[in-house]
């Protein structure tokens, strides 16, 4: 099958709030350092262009129209949108480069969650006949999810103060991190709760932002004369939309996703994953069976700053950077999609 | 036999969301200049178009826009058509014009009302100029401009629309 490997990955930085500046505003000067990157003078130097967005974020109908006009889109280019996260959008990419239709894509993410109230505003992505209504927001849903996970004795709060220590400090090396810092378990735990069983630190901050990655095949990396690393394996899986018909203290999507995309042919020195929430890391890490050789969310995860909509295609481009950095050869990147983890895709990435 | 139930082919869930919308920073500065009376647009430091209304970035290029530039309020009729039907909670009768207009010193077009005219002479290369509401109710928005009306200039012959200088027929 036709190899595909990943030439760059660039992000904004997460901020709580982009100011005045709209979705072009905040996606060109992203695109324009992915291009750089690869050496590229626009999205006419690709073969096709992908993007994930939601505009109920924004609340601007259309945004992702909008959004095109940072391509610089005359002549006409070849260009497609996913309503999810841009993870998926990568995955859109992929099959248009494996039948032949591009050898090359550009991908990227944008979201500004901070115009509206954004757990209110995720609730809508509830079944619309009977949750949707009732506005249950996404805090809430983890909340619930958590509460399982303690009473069932699976995890204690103290895990997930752990989990939140590790994040912060992670983020410190990482210079697009919203929350960052060395913060001992304990303070953590001194916190009062948010949306009991969860603390504010449990959750993700409310993030503005875009990432973009660029794709091709081996053979156009080589000519390019770019560092690549390849992506060997990818997979979704779906769990059903009714939350009382899921197991939520397991990811059974994950784990089959991961299986369909090869996790286990290889080591796994990095795993980049989408966990909003302290406990869903704990969830996914044992979903895809994680050990202590696998060194878990080392740019601080989404926990450090959350860009909807981007964040899935970041951890791609998190894990892509560990690898052309030579500070690991084989590793995995998590997407997750609607309420308590209900749709997952991994990636596995190893060195060129 | 199962009983007969009244088939359910609908249910009511409004949904009300509540935003702190942004223009961007392209359109605020844009919209800044309006609530003082003026147009003005930007130009792509690629093909060199400007565009009005500025969203910050050349469509066609996908270069930023940051060079400013101010427009006239004459404009060019690209394009129209006449409205027949009343639109609910629109307070402009039918029938009434909607335009593509393009302000002397861009190249591209914003939609806006004409009136004061008759409709049935309104053509394409038509020569118009905006008319203001009073200074003291303009605010940051496109209705400062109440519409534009014709004014007495030669037509723009068809080729030409688009590339007016911002001095109009006197360049």
């Amino acid at each position: 099958m036709q190899q595909i490997a990943i030439v760059g990955y660039q992000q904004s930085d997460c901020v709580s709030w982009a100011g005045a500046t709209n979705e072009v505003e905040l996606i060109m000067p992203v695109l324009r350092r992915v291009f750089d990157q690869v050496g590229l003078a626009n999205a006419q130097d690709v073969d096709f262009v992908c993007s994930g967005s939601c505009d109920y974020l924004q609340g601007a109908a259309f945004a992702f129209v909008a959004g095109v006009d940072a391509l610089g889109a005359v002549p006409p280019i070849k260009e497609s949108h996913v309503e999810m996260d841009a993870a998926w959008a990568l995955y859109e990419s992929m099959l248009k480069i494996r039948m032949g239709h591009a050898k090359s894509a550009l991908i990227y993410g944008f979201g500004k969650s901070s115009p509206g109230e954004l757990p209110i505003v995720l609730s809508q992505q509830l079944d619309p006949y009977y949750l949707a209504p009732q506005w249950v927001d996404t805090i809430s849903l983890a909340a619930m999810q958590a509460r399982l996970m303690l009473d069932q004795g699976l995890i204690t709060e103290r895990d997930m103060a752990e989990v939140v220590a590790r994040s912060r400090g992670n983020a410190l090396n990482n210079p697009h991190a919203q929350l960052s810092g060395d913060i001992a378990v304990d303070e953590l735990l001194a916190q009062e709760t948010y949306v009991s069983p969860l603390r504010k630190s449990d959750c993700p901050p409310v993030s503005d932002g875009a990432s973009a990655v660029i794709i091709c095949t081996v053979e156009q990396a080589i000519e390019w004369g770019v560092p690549y690393a390849i992506i060997s394996g990818i997979d979704h899986r779906i769990e059903s939309h009714n939350l009382a018909m899921r197991d939520l203290t397991d990811s059974v999507s994950t784990r089959q996703a991961a299986q369909g995309a090869g996790m286990a042919d290889g080591s796994v020195d990095v795993a980049e994953l989408y966990a909003p929430f302290s406990h869903q890391e704990i969830i996914l890490t044992r979903a895809l069976g994680l050990g202590e050789n696998t060194q878990v969310n080392p740019s601080g995860g989404v926990l450090a700053g959350n860009l909807m909509m981007a964040s899935g295609l970041s951890r791609i481009g998190e894990l892509f950077n560990r690898i052309t950095s030579g500070e690991a050869r084989r590793g995995i990147a998590h997407a997750t999609s609607g309420p308590c983890l209900q749709h997952n895709l991994v990636t596995v990435v190893e060195s060129a | 036999m199962s009983e007969e139930r009244e088939m359910i082919t609908g249910i009511e869930a409004p949904i009300y969301l509540q935003y702190k919308f942004t223009a961007g920073s392209a359109p605020a500065r844009f919209l800044s200049q309006v609530k003082k009376g003026v147009l003005t647009g930007q130009r792509c430091p690629g093909c060199q178009n400007v565009y009005c209304p500025p969203r910050g970035s050349c469509a066609a290029c996908g270069l930023p826009t940051e060079e400013e530039v101010v427009l006239s309020d004459k404009a060019t009729v690209q394009s129209f058509t006449i409205v027949a039907i009343p639109i609910p909670n629109n307070p402009i009768q039918p029938p009434y014009i909607i335009a593509n207009l393009v302000p002397d010193g861009s190249n591209i077009s914003f939609i806006h009302l004409m009136s004061e005219c008759v409709n049935e002479e309104v053509h394409i290369g038509q020569r118009v100029q905006a008319l203001w509401k009073p200074e003291e109710e303009w605010d940051y928005a496109m209705d400062n401009i109440r519409y534009f009306k014709p004014i007495d200039e030669p037509d723009v012959p068809v080729d030409r629309i688009g590339t007016m200088p911002v001095t109009g027929w006197e360049g």
